[in-house]
């Protein structure tokens, strides 16, 4: 069982629900980066995701965008953030994913990136554009070792869709709170709990809810009825912020998500 | 994913309708002013010294580009489906025009994501499309060109989707957009070999295109791909020669990869990340292709080149000083390949070239690389 299974077994036994923050790997420099997630991990986050900067973020609003540019300027590239992984694996037993977009790992070689990011301590990964029609070959070379990949649904999916994301996601799956990209305003309504339970209730894996939550009292809210919340672009914005009131703010999402 | 099996779904059962066609066809011919002539440039071909060349007039289509045969189509599909809003990205802007008017003929609302360096270099189609009832939204983030435009036009559909359509304007994209937009622009092929047969008597020997996506050229390639002796070239933006950065030619500096849902040639560095661009003419100014052009090259059915800035802005002139006509940017790189090919072919040879659009929206900076101030 993969780090993240065992993250979410964990949590499931004790009651709780998952905080998964989102940082942009690179932004400004690697060095940052190694520091926000010792500081995530303080703040009590269950799962990090690292962004791999990319250059036509297609499903990442401004903030994403700014940052992956930021990232991108100063020579951040998927191997770089691979080897910070296998630096961050020296002191951390963290599940880490990467949100990744397709081609840098198209271009890196699908069996090598596995294995490479495998190796290196990568738990699993997010490809917003790539669906699981398009990832045969990604999931069978995950196979071989305890590597994740989780698949995104919807809130248009049909019930046919969410039962083939639902079959192929593995460690968790990701639902997207809005029709839109990342760091969105969040509109609260009750479509989003009634997805979130039919998704549970069809694949029986863990559901994290993501896209445009913000503030903590959105992130308690989603996590009433998801098993975990994933806030990225509202801490990004807040990257460079001082430390202490950057913490005051993971905490108080850390508190909402219970 | 839901989006796109919605509009499979819908224009499979469409392109069953024979009522949709037959309202198609009507407005191809009524609106869009469709069969544009074969042209036989006679002039041309008399000081180029070679084969015959004949123009496939696309620049005497409504709104002065073939851009019109895709949008119009997509805008009565949107329609059909329900969609209340069109919206769709833009290089030089014609396909940003052809969508506006699709869109002010349907009744539909519209708005135009452009790249905000293509918005000073083709201003003139901006107003144009504000003229026809649409929004155009600049896009300042990335490379400020096609290829962001498409990435935010992307976003605002995955925003919007239930109310929205997005008109792709070229062959490229997730599927079915290939497929539909070749299909829309496939009337380009299907008129020219009628034509070109009644002219001539026999099939032409050569078939040339410009290739930003490559609409244009695929719907001129159709209808002759399994024509064997009609030999087919494609023309990409060697910028200023090509060095990464300084030219759009994905074929002679690009490589494998994946962009914006589709699987073809890219220019990208050793990461995966996409390479700016660099074209005079901003329709042909994007890092990737077609993905059946990358097919037709792989196969070896159709050949692919490319012409720089320079060759393209001489053959814009010589087309305006022999011929009267005034191509626009993008089709200039076709006509700077003719004038390499056709001095060296028999002069019984027939070859077709593209006039894919009109050059009024490419004056101004015309007039600008040359240092006129208008």
């Amino acid at each position: 069982m993969s780090r993240i299974g065992k993250k979410f077994r964990d949590i499931v036994k004790r009651g709780g629900k998952a905080f998964i923050p989102y940082i942009m790997a690179g932004d400004p420099d690697l060095g940052r980066t190694a520091e926000l997630v010792r500081i995530l991990e303080d703040c009590g986050a269950d799962i990090i995701e690292l962004g791999v900067p990319f250059s036509d973020p297609l499903a990442d609003g401004p903030t994403i965008q700014k940052a992956a540019q930021r990232a991108l300027s100063g020579g951040v590239t998927l191997h770089k953030v691979i080897d910070l992984v296998a630096d961050l694996r020296k002191r951390s037993e963290i599940p880490l994913l990467l949100m990744t977009y397709y081609n840098p790992i198209f271009k890196y070689g699908e069996e090598r990136f596995v294995h490479d990011a495998s190796e290196a301590g990568v738990d699993g990964i997010i490809v917003p554009d790539l669906p699981p029609e398009e990832a045969g070959n990604i999931l069978s070379f995950s196979r071989k070792s305890d590597f994740d990949i989780i698949f995104l649904v919807a809130p248009t999916s049909t019930e046919d869709r969410i039962g083939r994301v639902s079959k192929s996601s593995r460690g968790f799956i990701y639902y997207v709170s809005i029709t839109g990209i990342t760091g969105s305003k969040l509109s609260m309504d009750s479509s989003i709990s009634s997805h979130v339970s039919k998704i549970r209730s069809m694949s029986g894996k863990p559901v994290a809810v993501g896209f445009g939550i913000s503030t903590p009292e959105e992130a308690s809210e989603v996590a009433r009825f998801a098993d975990g919340v994933i806030v990225g672009s509202a801490i990004v914005k807040r990257a460079s912020d001082p430390d202490a009131s950057l913490r005051d703010y993971l905490l108080s999402l850390r508190k909402a998500i219970a | 994913m839901p989006a796109l099996n919605e509009l499979e779904k819908a224009y499979s059962a469409l392109g069953k309708d024979r009522d949709f066609k037959r309202e198609i066809d009507l407005l191809l011919k009524t609106y869009v002013g469709r069969p544009t002539p074969l042209y036989f440039a006679k002039r041309l071909s008399d000081y180029l010294g070679g084969a015959r060349i004949y123009l496939k007039r696309e620049d005497l289509a409504h709104t002065g580009a073939h851009k019109i045969n895709n949008a119009l189509g997509q805008a009565l599909l949107a329609k059909k489906m329900g969609k209340k809003r069109l919206i769709a990205e833009t290089g030089a802007g014609q396909h940003g025009v052809a969508t506006a008017t699709g869109a002010a003929l349907c009744g539909l609302e519209c708005e135009i994501y452009m790249g905000s360096d293509d918005i000073v270099r083709q201003s003139l189609n901006v107003f144009r499309m504000r003229l026809l009832g649409a929004n155009v939204v600049e896009v300042a983030i990335g490379s400020r060109t096609l290829k962001d435009a498409i990435n935010e036009a992307m976003r605002d559909w995955t925003t919007n989707v239930r109310s929205t359509h997005y008109v792709l304007g070229t062959v490229f994209g997730p599927h079915p957009f290939p497929l539909i937009v070749r299909d829309f622009q496939s009337v380009i092929g299907r008129e020219a070999k009628k034509q070109v047969l009644d002219a001539e008597g026999r099939l032409p020997d050569y078939l040339i295109a410009c290739i930003g996506g490559g609409s244009n050229a695929m719907g001129l390639f159709h209808h002759f791909i399994d024509d064997e002796e009609v030999k087919m070239i494609g023309v990409e933006a060697g910028g200023k020669g090509i060095v990464p950065g300084e030219h759009a030619a994905r074929f002679a500096g690009g490589s494998l990869g994946v962009l914006q849902g589709t699987k073809s040639f890219l220019l990208q560095d050793d990461d995966g990340n996409i390479l700016g661009t660099h074209s005079v003419s901003a329709g042909l100014d994007y890092a990737a292709v077609g993905p059946e052009h990358a097919f037709l090259r792989d196969s070896g059915r159709a050949r692919y080149t490319f012409a720089t800035d320079d060759e393209a802005l001489r053959a814009f002139e010589l087309l305006s000083k022999t011929e009267g006509i005034i191509p626009a940017l993008e089709s200039s790189h076709a006509l700077a390949e003719a004038v390499k090919l056709v001095p060296v072919l028999p002069k019984d040879n027939v070859v077709i070239v593209n006039l894919s659009g009109r050059g009024d929206k490419d004056v101004q900076q015309v007039a600008r690389i040359k240092g006129i101030e208008l």
